[in-house]
């Protein structure tokens, strides 16, 4: 990474021979192989991210010395990937626990409880508006 | 389409609007014109890159919208003080509260904090200008216009009239059809463009352009909490943009994102919109935090207590906000654990806030307090704050929520936290820093009736709001019954005292400007602990003539211990600076008027201004303009006419 | 604004300013990952929801796909050469490859067009239900930064010509390397979690 002089840049070579193995790596795990979905999603979200990486440190710099801007390149890059963690898993978490629409897996005695919370919250609403008048 | 379907008509109201704005418009184009004043608005405002004008700009539009958003608030209460009510109907009161919100929210607290921020944080951390002077412009051109395309929408086409929420399906093409909707989703895109540049271009002026030797945990506490709040306008803006970008794109384009057909998801527009409403919750209240935190420590006379625990404070504040997000939506049903989760999330930001509480009242005790106007807001705050405060977390208790939610309980809970936090600081800062950006100070007697009238006012108001709510009074009825009357009544007065308070606080202006003092010296209360006093006032417009190394705390008790100043002649170097530009408001302009073609699904002038705006861009990127250097006579000729040497 | 300039290391670190500008461009960079965040828990949120339009699984092809991510994969790579090229202080390579990275950009956003008519042939539109909203969207903003990356770089290389290589031409090819290099690591997560994960569930 220091040495820009080098007439081959030996390392995005490599980043980019990486990125082709990986994505086909990833492409074979999806659809030719004999995994479970469960392992499959699992494994190809890690070899995206894998790639991500080889990106951002092999192509991009994110850390590098000479740029007078410390970490913070890279301190961007990671809270923004947190937060992205945070607004997808959150937003599934938050907009199907409970929530599904499919009534024939195991969530079925959740939604019993949902139903049945619902029907006294109703209760104690229609209670608060005979005391309001 | 008609002339009477794009003016809103049959409101005798908003005929009103209309004559005072077309008044008011005549009166300053006649004005600028007899007095010759064109020339000068341009060269001096419109096409300046300063930091210190930039952000008079914004306060003085700022205090406007709190204007226009408090009447919307006193035509609210007149409505509620008496059961059946004809002042407003109803569709007219719906109307009115979501522009309150809205305006008080995107157009008043933030443009007011950020105003604030542009003229401070470059002179607390002994900065010549922002890092990208001409990006600031954009910004603050972009929230003026959108702003503007916002507030127009009144008298031309109709309001939004879904809540400052929004929330579909009511919001959605089926149920709220006509362009009022439009308004709400292009004024808030466009604005947001220019607080997502403001966040970036403050977050690389603080953390490249700090004086030198001054490191992060030296620096001020309202340069601390205005970068961490750019930290959170990075990753917060983003979810709004997009979250109004797909309801543009349902409402204009047919897309199914929030409707009820197409298997679309209204709640999760919710869930988006709140994803950035609560983190947007903290960029309204953090700089706040920041601005008590100054003022109680020049009139408090004493270094900030605990400084290193408030900073991790508001950096533990930052985290812990985008993860609470549910607590505005326990009553959505999504299910006991994942209410659990985000009621306990949305606790735990009661303990950092809790310790800045505490390091407030440690800066206070003991010592010698000065009683300034700026500090009777701070000393306010403190109190009236944790009202509102310990009121939210029993809002954060999701089973007791589902008896809060959308009550009184709720609206006398937010207005608890945002006024006695967010309006309190600004009033605090813009008294506190008046000084220096106007070069004299406000009246103090004054001040205080202002000061009585608004806080009084304010606890009139919004205390007795807690209790109609307990009653059941729901938040966005336009009518109430007879049972919620005399708690309404009291409330109404309390409106009617804040409004007075800030009647007195323009009246305060336009006196302090005939009548106070001109200042001479840089440090005008004599106790600035800060840089931002090492200036000589008026500043000049390079700020500092030459930058002092900084190695404490208080970074201005020091030098004048030392006995230096921010003018030492033989250091002096020819200063850097850049050229005033008329690309900004001119891009802004098109971008405006593309927004206002989206608006009304005009497509030939959205398409045609959207060209116009990108052309602006490719102008920009051909424009190698490297500004000019002031030479060192120049320097010492302003410095020692501005130092009285 | 210090107008000091270092003698050593590369152009567009040299000034305070260009500095500055690259840090602010990361930092826009992170605003950008929330944004595209924000798209894909959209899409993920509404996965499944195709009321009576086609489903994904009918309509995505590896095949196309794979090409697309193979041109974006290799343009990534060419727009890294070209940065490594402006370092080494040679103009002239730095224009041929940043056009290779414009020729393989336009291929791929070629392709990504006939794909939306594709599917919008047969049945599958913005308009059509949640899910379709949320991928055309989702894949059309990534393919809307493409067009703009197109005409950004078209901007820069006409400036390269008339001004050569300067500490400010420097830094916003080095900019625009960083946003191309951006758009790639989005294209990977669209590529896997959108198309992969698509063909499988």
């Amino acid at each position: 990474m220091t040495d820009h002089n080098k007439r081959i840049p030996t390392q995005h070579v490599i980043g980019f021979a990486l990125s082709i193995a990986l994505t086909l790596l990833a492409a074979w795990t999806a659809l030719g192989s004999n995994l479970s979905t469960m392992w499959i999603i699992s494994s190809i979200m890690i070899l995206a991210v894998i790639q991500a990486g080889i990106q951002l440190f092999m192509f991009m710099h994110v850390v590098e010395s000479d740029s007078h801007n410390g970490h913070v390149p890279w301190n961007m890059m990671f809270h923004g990937a947190v937060l992205a963690a945070i607004l997808v898993a959150g937003s599934l978490f938050v907009m199907s626990f409970g929530f599904t629409h499919d009534h024939d897996g195991e969530n079925h005695e959740q939604h019993e409880q949902q139903d049945s919370g619902d029907h006294s919250d109703m209760d104690m609403e229609g209670d608060g508006e005979h005391e309001g008048h | 389409m008609q002339l009477d379907e794009f003016f809103v008509t049959g409101e005798p109201l908003i005929y009103g609007g209309m004559v005072s704005i077309a008044l008011v418009t005549i009166a300053i184009l006649f004005i600028l014109t007899y007095f010759k004043k064109w020339g000068w608005l341009w060269r001096e405002w419109l096409t300046t890159v300063d930091h210190k004008k930039i952000g008079v700009m914004y306060i003085l539009s700022a205090l406007a919208m709190l204007f226009r958003g408090g009447v919307d608030a006193m035509m609210m209460r007149v409505q509620l003080a008496f059961p059946n009510m004809n002042f407003l109907n109803a569709q007219h009161y719906d109307e009115i509260f979501t522009t309150h919100g809205t305006v008080m929210i995107i157009f008043m607290a933030m443009p007011f904090l950020i105003g604030l921020m542009n003229i401070i944080v470059p002179l607390q951390i002994g900065a010549r200008d922002f890092a990208f002077p001409y990006l600031n412009a954009l910004s603050f051109w972009s929230f003026l216009f959108g702003a503007m395309l916002f507030n127009i929408s009144f008298v031309i086409g109709g309001s939004p009239d879904a809540g400052w929420t929004s929330y579909t399906p009511l919001a959605g093409a089926a149920m709220s059809p006509g362009p009022g909707q439009n308004f709400y989703l292009m004024g808030l895109q466009l604005s947001g463009i220019g607080t997502l540049a403001t966040g970036i271009n403050l977050m690389v002026t603080i953390l490249k352009m700090r004086a030198p030797k001054m490191k992060m945990f030296q620096m001020p506490i309202f340069t601390w909490s205005t970068l961490i709040t750019s930290f959170i306008i990075v990753f917060a803006f983003p979810i709004l943009t997009v979250a109004l970008a797909l309801m543009t794109l349902d409402r204009i384009f047919g897309a199914q994102f929030f409707t009820l057909t197409g298997e679309g998801m209204p709640m999760m527009w919710a869930n988006l919109f709140w994803m950035w409403g609560h983190p947007e919750v903290y960029i309204v209240i953090l700089p706040a935090f920041g601005i008590f935190s100054e003022v109680i420590c020049t009139f408090a006379r004493k270094q900030l207590f605990g400084y290193k625990a408030m900073v991790w404070a508001i950096i533990l504040i930052a985290g812990l906000s985008f993860l609470v997000w549910v607590h505005h939506f326990f009553t959505m049903g999504a299910g006991a654990f994942v209410n659990s989760v985000f009621s306990i999330s949305t606790m735990l930001i009661a303990v950092p806030t809790g310790v800045k509480i505490f390091n407030w009242l440690g800066t206070l005790y003991k010592s010698k307090i000065k009683n300034t106007v700026a500090m009777m807001w701070a000393l306010a705050f403190i109190p009236s704050f944790v009202i509102g405060g310990v009121t939210g977390v029993m809002l954060g208790m999701a089973s007791a929520d589902y008896q809060f939610h959308n009550t009184y309980f709720l609206v006398a809970h937010f207005h608890y936290v945002l006024i006695a936090g967010t309006v309190f600081a600004c009033f605090s800062g813009l008294v506190f820093w008046y000084p220096k950006m106007f070069g004299h100070k406000l009246n103090e007697r004054i001040g205080k009736w202002s000061f009585w009238f608004f806080v009084i006012g304010f606890h009139v108001c919004f205390f007795p709001q807690y209790f109609v709510g307990l009653d059941g009074m729901p938040r966005r009825v336009f009518t109430i019954i007879p049972e919620w009357m005399p708690l309404n009544i009291i409330s109404t007065i309390g409106a009617f005292g804040m409004g007075a308070g800030f009647a007195i606080f323009v009246f305060c202006i336009l006196y302090s400007y005939r009548y106070s003092e001109r200042e001479k010296s840089g440090d005008s209360w004599g106790d600035g602990r800060t840089l931002e006093w090492a200036t000589p006032t008026p500043v000049p417009f390079y700020n500092f003539a030459t930058l002092p190394e900084i190695d404490s705390q208080d970074a201005y008790v020091k030098l004048k211990e030392e006995g230096r100043t921010t003018f030492e002649e033989d250091k002096l170097e020819p200063i850097h600076m850049p050229n005033n530009t008329g690309q900004p408001i001119i891009m802004m302009g098109f971008l405006f008027f593309a927004s206002f073609g989206l608006v009304f699904e005009w497509m030939w002038m959205a398409i045609a201004f959207l060209i116009a705006g990108l052309i602006m861009m490719v102008v920009r990127s051909f424009d190698y303009d490297e500004g000019y250097h002031v030479e060192v006579d120049e320097i010492k000729r302003i410095e020692r006419s501005a130092r009285g040497l | 604004m210090s107008s000091h300039e270092l003698k050593t290391g590369p152009l567009e670190y040299r000034r305070q300013e260009d500095q500055m500008t690259i840090l602010g461009f990361w930092i826009f960079l992170g605003a950008e990952i929330v944004l595209f965040a924000t798209l894909f828990a959209t899409y993920a949120v509404l996965f499944g929801r195709t009321a009576d339009s086609t489903p994904p699984m009918e309509l995505f092809e590896p095949g196309i796909v794979l090409i697309m991510t193979f041109l974006l994969l290799t343009s990534s790579f060419t727009c890294g050469l070209a940065i490594h090229e402006m370092r080494r202080g040679n103009a002239k390579a730095l224009r041929n490859w940043m056009i290779i990275t414009l020729i393989l950009g336009a291929t791929f956003l070629g392709f990504e067009i006939y794909e939306f008519i594709h599917y919008a042939h047969e049945g599958a539109t913005m308009q059509s239900s949640a899910y379709w909203s949320a991928f055309f969207t989702l894949a059309g903003t990534h393919g809307l930064h493409v067009t703009l990356g197109i005409g950004w770089v078209i901007l820069l290389l006409i400036q390269l010509a008339k001004r050569g290589l300067t500490p400010k031409t420097s830094r916003k090819f080095f900019v625009i390397g960083l946003y191309w290099h951006f758009l790639d690591v989005v294209w990977i997560f669209i590529f896997t979690s959108v198309y992969l994960i698509g063909m499988v569930v």
